[in-house]
């Protein structure tokens, strides 16, 4: 009798060792598949994607190794790539100065109270819920010399109105930003107005008793302590920018010419259509230490600041 | 410094009315404290007073101006928010020269200003620190320190000290009391704490549903409340509210305590600020603080005011100095403060001694003091 209660306690024991055991086990197992995919596809593949750089692939992979030479081509025989580079510095800067700054004016005057707060927070927002695709077709029709905006105005009777932002090379690419801007603004306007509303109501006070002006009170208090609202704008605008494909796909295809081209686009087009994987990559490459150069000492300070502070 | 005169404000929300009819006149380099529970206007009020808001109807007087129409900036006003409100993107020395840049005093004596006021509160190690990077008391008298700088003619406080700890809030209420007392000047100053206001105040002005109840110098808040509100808010803890009927018995007035089924005491109530023989046979409500049912009092040989009631302890709730025993009388749970040497235990029979010389008559029904109030 003692015997089998012991034995029986024995299994119930093993039992729950095993279940704790279990129990450790699971989170590990759980977060295995999503730790080895993001570990393979993203890290696996951006050295692999480095490693081809090194290499002579055209457009199977050739493990080859040829040193900097597609480097060589890429800086010094490939004038495609140094518009596309001049076209995403002009595009992210633009882009990133131009959001911010809409952004946090809209966001200003919206935290006036004003009267249907709720209306102007959607309509702001509601080109958020679009792709870049469509927004780029849209703003393609939208741009079209003979279906659009001039058109629309020409047929107003203005025979002399031209809108060419679209099919001039030399400016092609603000036709671009200037649909970015649309679709983005309203989500740095959301960022803009929750960091406004997180804002203590009576440091406003304190500043108006201490004899600032509204405009005083935004310029020297509240917008400087939006610093960690910027941190966020800037890091996804910017990442927004340098990601930038289907927007530049959907509304110019690169185009005129390669005058809009973009990193992402041009990397796109000699790794695949033209069968120069190798080449490619190495733009990738070079994409990709551009952001690292930019994000990495960002993050640095500002992290770095914030510990402090906080 | 400053006075302050506040005639018959009044301030609505939409429809609701917050403010009905204030008015107040303070001294200069008085303390007064505004102080009542949450939602009766006394932030509203202060704003009025800051210009945060503006008022519907009424007069706000500082000094010999009326400023319902002028900027808070111009006021001459500075305020202390209970969030401390300080600036959070600049450090401390620029937080207490903002006010004092933006008046465009010249540089140099900012620094003096600066410095004075960091060495007053001994923040003079902090003036390159973020107020991130300060504790809550640091924050609290930098938030002190700025209001100071400015050297305003009335100091506005908003609940300053809800945001520390105990013992904190302790060690700041002294030095908030030490420096008015070296400043001289005027402040109003907001709390829902009666201890704050007891402690702080030169005058204490107790609000409900936007109308001041009484406006009076602690002891006498404390001794002569107007009304049954005003009984209960002030004193912790609060006075016991024993309905009674009043009866004549032989030739005195007085009240019947039940404290059991089979035990009442008659309390003969004679003095000579209060005459109840109006009331007799009426009901009334009879205010009693806790010190003042005790186990014994000082020099109770012979004291016509002071009467022995048998009790049965229902709770105990030691403090150190006194215990406090709740006792029943006429089914109302009564708070006793005894020597804690005599405190009975929980269910036992205990002697109690009752001064009535200070006891307090309320009606029931207009809830105000009867008697002569004072």
């Amino acid at each position: 009798m003692g015997k089998e209660t012991s034995k029986a306690n024995d299994k119930k024991l093993r039992n729950i060792k095993f279940r704790n055991r279990l129990g450790n086990l699971i989170p590990k197992i759980m977060i295995a598949p999503t730790f080895t995919v993001s570990l393979v596809c993203v890290y696996g593949f951006i050295l692999w994607t480095i490693w081809i750089s090194f290499t002579s692939s055209k457009i199977l992979p050739k493990y080859d190794f040829v040193g900097f030479e597609q480097y060589n081509i890429l800086f010094t025989q490939e004038p495609r790539w140094w518009v596309a580079s001049l076209n995403l510095f002009i595009f992210s800067g633009l882009f990133i100065a131009i959001c911010i700054a809409l952004g946090l004016t809209l966001a200003i005057f919206i935290d006036q109270r004003l009267r249907g707060e709720g209306v102007f927070r959607t309509i702001y927002l509601y080109p958020m819920a679009l792709s870049f695709i469509v927004t780029g077709t849209a703003w393609r029709w939208i741009m079209n010399p003979s279906l659009g905006l001039e058109r629309l105005v020409q047929q107003l009777g203005f025979s002399d109105f031209t809108f060419r932002l679209l099919v001039e090379s030399n400016v092609a690419i603000y036709a671009v930003v200037i649909a970015a801007v649309w679709q983005s603004t309203g989500f740095m306007f959301a960022l803009f107005i929750a960091g406004l509303r997180g804002i203590d109501n009576s440091i406003i006070k304190a500043a108006q008793i201490d004899g600032a002006s509204l405009k005083k009170i935004y310029l020297r208090i509240i917008i400087p302590s939006l610093r960690p609202v910027f941190l966020s704008a800037v890091i996804i605008l910017l990442h927004l920018s340098i990601k930038c494909f289907d927007l530049v796909m959907a509304l110019t295809s690169g185009g005129p010419g390669y005058s809009t081209d973009m990193p992402a686009t041009f990397m796109y087009a000699f790794a695949f259509n033209r069968g120069r994987l190798a080449f490619g990559a190495a733009s990738a490459v070079i994409m990709f230490i551009t952001v690292m150069a930019i994000i990495i000492p960002y993050l640095y300070t500002e992290l770095k600041g914030t510990r402090n502070a906080r | 410094m400053a006075s302050l005169t506040i005639t018959d404000i009044r301030k609505k929300f939409g429809s609701q009315e917050v403010l009905k009819g204030i008015s107040l006149s303070i001294n200069a380099s008085e303390f007064v404290v505004l102080v009542g529970p949450s939602g009766c206007g006394k932030s509203t009020l202060l704003n009025l007073i800051a210009g945060l808001e503006t008022i519907n109807s009424g007069e706000i007087k500082i000094g010999d101006d009326v400023v319902n129409d002028v900027q808070p900036k111009d006021r001459n006003i500075a305020m202390v928010f209970q969030s401390y409100a300080l600036y959070p993107n600049m450090n401390v020395e620029k937080n207490l020269s903002f006010g004092l840049e933006t008046r465009k005093v010249p540089r140099d004596e900012i620094k003096k200003t600066v410095d004075h006021v960091a060495n007053m509160l001994q923040i003079s190690e902090l003036l390159k620190r973020k107020p991130a990077e300060l504790s809550g008391g640091q924050r609290q008298r930098v938030a002190m320190g700025r209001a100071l700088a400015r050297d305003p003619a009335i100091f506005l406080f908003d609940e300053p000290l809800s945001n520390l700890d105990a013992k904190l809030r302790v060690d700041m209420r002294t030095e908030i009391k030490m420096l008015h007392q070296r400043i001289k000047t005027t402040i109003v100053y907001v709390t829902h704490d009666q201890i704050e206001a007891m402690t702080l105040a030169d005058r204490i002005a107790i609000m409900k549903d936007g109308v001041i109840q009484q406006f009076d110098t602690p002891q006498q808040v404390y001794d002569n409340p107007s009304n049954l509100f005003v009984a209960g808010f002030i004193g912790s803890p609060s006075m016991n509210f024993i309905p009674c009927t009043v009866i004549k018995q032989n030739e005195d007035t007085g009240v019947i305590f039940k404290t059991g089924e089979e035990t009442s005491f008659f309390i003969p109530i004679k003095r000579t600020d209060l005459s109840l023989t109006e009331w007799i046979d009426k009901d009334v409500i009879i205010g009693v603080r806790p010190e003042q049912i005790a186990s014994g009092f000082h020099l109770q040989e012979g004291n016509k005011q002071i009467h022995e009631i048998m009790c049965t302890v229902q709770v105990l709730e030691p403090t150190g100095p006194d215990t406090l025993v709740f006792v029943n009388i006429n089914d109302t749970k009564v708070t006793c403060r005894v020597n804690p040497l005599d405190a009975k235990q929980p269910g036992e029979n205990m002697k109690l001694m009752v001064d009535i010389s200070k006891v307090l008559v309320f009606d029931p029904d207009t809830k105000m003091r009867i008697g002569n109030v004072a």
